[in-house]
């Protein structure tokens, strides 16, 4: 009843915007593109809040790494029914740089100092589909890690979820606290109501920076180029006759 | 600025200015949802997309959120049936339930009620939602936002606790019955009357063109109260629930547009209606009642028209960007590119008029909102630029444009309702000149 549960949101560029390449090959045009919060985050958001409703959970706390306008993210969130947010602003060739080993680390520091219960994590961000920031946080936590949910039960101490591996369902139990990374058919996120949103205006975002954390966020890795994917070519016909 | 519009009102209507009780519906607004301009934003000919979120100084952050829910709703619950809608003419219930579930009906009744006393300008995000995503129908604005405010504004509290409730949920849909088979645009001149016997009052005459009137549980009926006077001092509004004896309903009416909307013929052959299913405690003050909301109703055509001609102009923009002829696409041609000049033109113009007049209506809340005149020049110019706006983009869409699968050419036939209904641009031309000539 008095768990606390810590949801990571990324801001990323909005599912339906065609996403272009810049000029210059080193990433993509994110200037007055629309964006909001990824997917699989929402879907994290939701899980935590219907936690919350059942009264296992006493607080979420929704968390974003970024630009200032991450806080339109956050407060979506709150929107949606967390209870305070956190933004870690990071900005401009840092941001760029930014990859899923230096997020964990602030989660994982984040995590400890709100004495968190449980991580709830998308399991990927639709922009650079990397699918690793929740398994990175669960070993810098040394927690257990229940990735691809799209079950998840409270069972006295513990959690069973059920995962979506190849080929079919693996239900298994963690102990808390624990990281789970959700997956499509966790749930469907709730459309965030007027009261809500008049709400969530009232609720604390904590401004924080990196040096906060204590984290070194210095580039492990170098992009060299961007290139749009390839155009699809024409079919060959096959002519044959008709059986 | 109370004797003002009073004044204005009652002169239009050649009746005393204290006669005219101003309505508290806007009263209800946030406190802390006061107009406010936000200098920042940019107009909507900035945008990538004119419909794009972000823009325009009458809105705030909190709005764009609600903005994003809505059209996240709209698109997702509404938008992949709406043709079969059309086809049925009609909408499903569950449609109705689903909104109130969702908290999208009746946004600005007060708390007391069960409402969220939302503020003017997220009911103008609804209305706009609605029709950016192409979903004409539910007429879930008429119930919300028309027929629900003369419930909370000059009903009884019984008549608040028993409706209110209903209406946002989506258990009560509501309907406004004024013209009739031989009044329309002369709504004096109607003919439904009831009769008083012992408590009671007796219901005879017919109403037509009425929108959500198959699908409706409870229609606000204009009738004539007191023959002896004039008729804009002898009417009343009655709350005549679907199932009440000697009421019927006539079949659905085969429309050119607008087809997912139930439009239907009403019927009263002595309808006994209790004493308290006169809308307020007062009798024979109908006409004012009308016409304190009529103006609100107009703002509202205005607003979902320019929202609409948006989205046709849209719609047209993606579609010679993409269709090839003379080996380029169409937008490569200067007489396409002219076309679609002028009518951004006009839709950035007919925007920032939109805008002042909702402006307008929230700084005047307090006594009783935007004027006849302001909201008839919306309506009466925001309808026509819709239609050529319609006009224009079916042509743009050449013969495809005129197959009903385009959604352009469902756009055209439904705009062609907006000079004629909520008071037609004739009688809007009158009401602007009666206040030129003054």
């Amino acid at each position: 009843m008095s768990m606390r549960v810590l949801v990571g949101v990324k801001r990323v560029i909005d599912y339906a915007v065609k996403v272009r390449v810049k000029p210059d090959k080193m990433g993509v045009v994110t200037d007055g593109v629309k964006h909001s919060m990824n997917p699989f985050d929402e879907i994290a958001v939701e899980e935590a809040i219907r936690l919350k409703e059942k009264k296992i959970v006493k607080e979420v706390v929704a968390v974003s790494c970024g630009p200032t306008q991450s806080q339109e993210t956050i407060r979506t969130a709150l929107a949606m029914g967390c209870d305070r947010g956190i933004h870690v602003e990071i900005t401009g060739k840092e941001y760029e740089n930014l990859q899923p080993f230096h997020v964990s680390k602030i989660l994982a520091k984040i995590a400890k100092e709100e004495d968190v219960d449980m991580v709830i994590l998308g399991k990927q961000a639709i922009d650079g589909d990397n699918n690793q920031t929740g398994q990175m946080t669960a070993a810098v936590l040394d927690w257990p890690q229940a990735t691809f949910a799209s079950e998840v039960k409270k069972n006295n101490g513990d959690l069973t979820v059920t995962r979506e591996v190849d080929g079919g369902l693996e239900t298994i139990n963690v102990k808390l606290p624990a990281v789970i990374t959700t997956d499509l058919r966790l749930n469907e996120p709730r459309y965030a109501t007027l009261p809500n949103i008049m709400k969530a205006k009232k609720k604390p975002i904590a401004k924080k920076t990196v040096a906060d954390y204590d984290v070194d966020i210095s580039p492990r890795q170098e992009v060299l180029s961007v290139e749009d994917p390839p155009v699809r070519e024409a079919g060959s016909k096959i002519i044959g006759n008709t059986v | 600025m109370l004797s003002n519009v009073g004044g204005r009102i009652g002169r239009w209507l050649n009746i005393p200015v204290s006669a005219v009780k101003v309505s508290s519906r806007l009263q209800s607004t946030l406190t802390d949802n006061a107009p406010i301009i936000n200098l920042n934003r940019p107009i909507i000919g900035q945008m990538e997309n004119l419909m794009d979120i972000g823009s325009r100084s009458i809105f705030s952050e909190e709005h764009d959120m609600f903005r994003e829910t809505a059209r996240k709703f709209f698109r997702e619950k509404l938008q992949p049936h709406h043709f079969k809608w059309e086809q049925d003419g009609i909408v499903p219930r569950e449609i109705w339930k689903l909104l109130g579930e969702h908290g999208f009906l009746g946004i600005t009744s007060p708390e007391k009620y069960g409402g969220i006393g939302a503020d003017f300008l997220s009911t103008v995000v609804l209305w706009e939602e609605q029709w950016y995503a192409h979903c004409t129908s539910p007429d879930c604005s008429l119930s919300s936002d028309l027929v629900l405010p003369y419930i909370w504004s000059y009903g009884t509290e019984e008549q608040k606790v028993n409706y209110i409730p209903k209406f946002l949920s989506g258990d009560i849909i509501g309907s406004i019955a004024m013209s009739e088979p031989a009044a329309g645009s002369d709504l004096q001149g109607i003919r439904t009357n009831v009769v008083k016997d012992g408590d009671d009052w007796v219901m005879n005459g017919s109403k037509v063109f009425i929108t959500n009137g198959i699908a409706a549980d409870l229609v606000i009926v204009v009738a004539l109260m007191d023959k002896s006077v004039k008729p804009a001092k002898g009417m009343g509004l009655f709350l005549v629930e679907a199932d009440t004896p000697g009421f019927t309903k006539g079949k659905n009416l085969s429309k050119i547009g607008l087809n997912g909307q139930d439009t239907a013929e009403l019927f009263f052959d002595n309808v006994r209606l209790p004493k308290s299913a006169l809308l307020g405690e007062e009798e024979n003050k109908g006409w004012q009642m009308l016409m304190e909301q009529l103006p609100v109703e107009r703002l509202k055509v205005a607003v979902m028209g320019q929202a609409y001609s948006m989205w046709m102009f849209e719609e047209t923009r993606k579609y010679v960007r993409e269709r090839k002829a003379f080996g380029k696409t169409l937008a490569n041609l200067q007489t396409i590119q002219h076309k679609l000049a002028e009518m951004k033109t006009e839709l950035c113009i007919g925007q920032a008029y939109v805008d002042q007049c909702i402006l307008m209506h929230l700084k005047m809340a307090a006594s009783g909102g935007i004027d006849h005149h302001q909201a008839s020049m919306a309506k009466l110019w925001i309808t026509e630029l819709q239609n050529r706006v319609a006009t224009q983009c079916l042509q743009l869409h050449g013969g495809w444009g005129y197959m009903k699968e385009y959604p352009i050419s469902r756009a055209f036939c439904d705009s062609r309702v907006t000079t004629i209904y909520a008071g037609s641009n004739e009688i809007m031309r009158e009401i602007i000149a009666k206040d030129i000539v003054a």
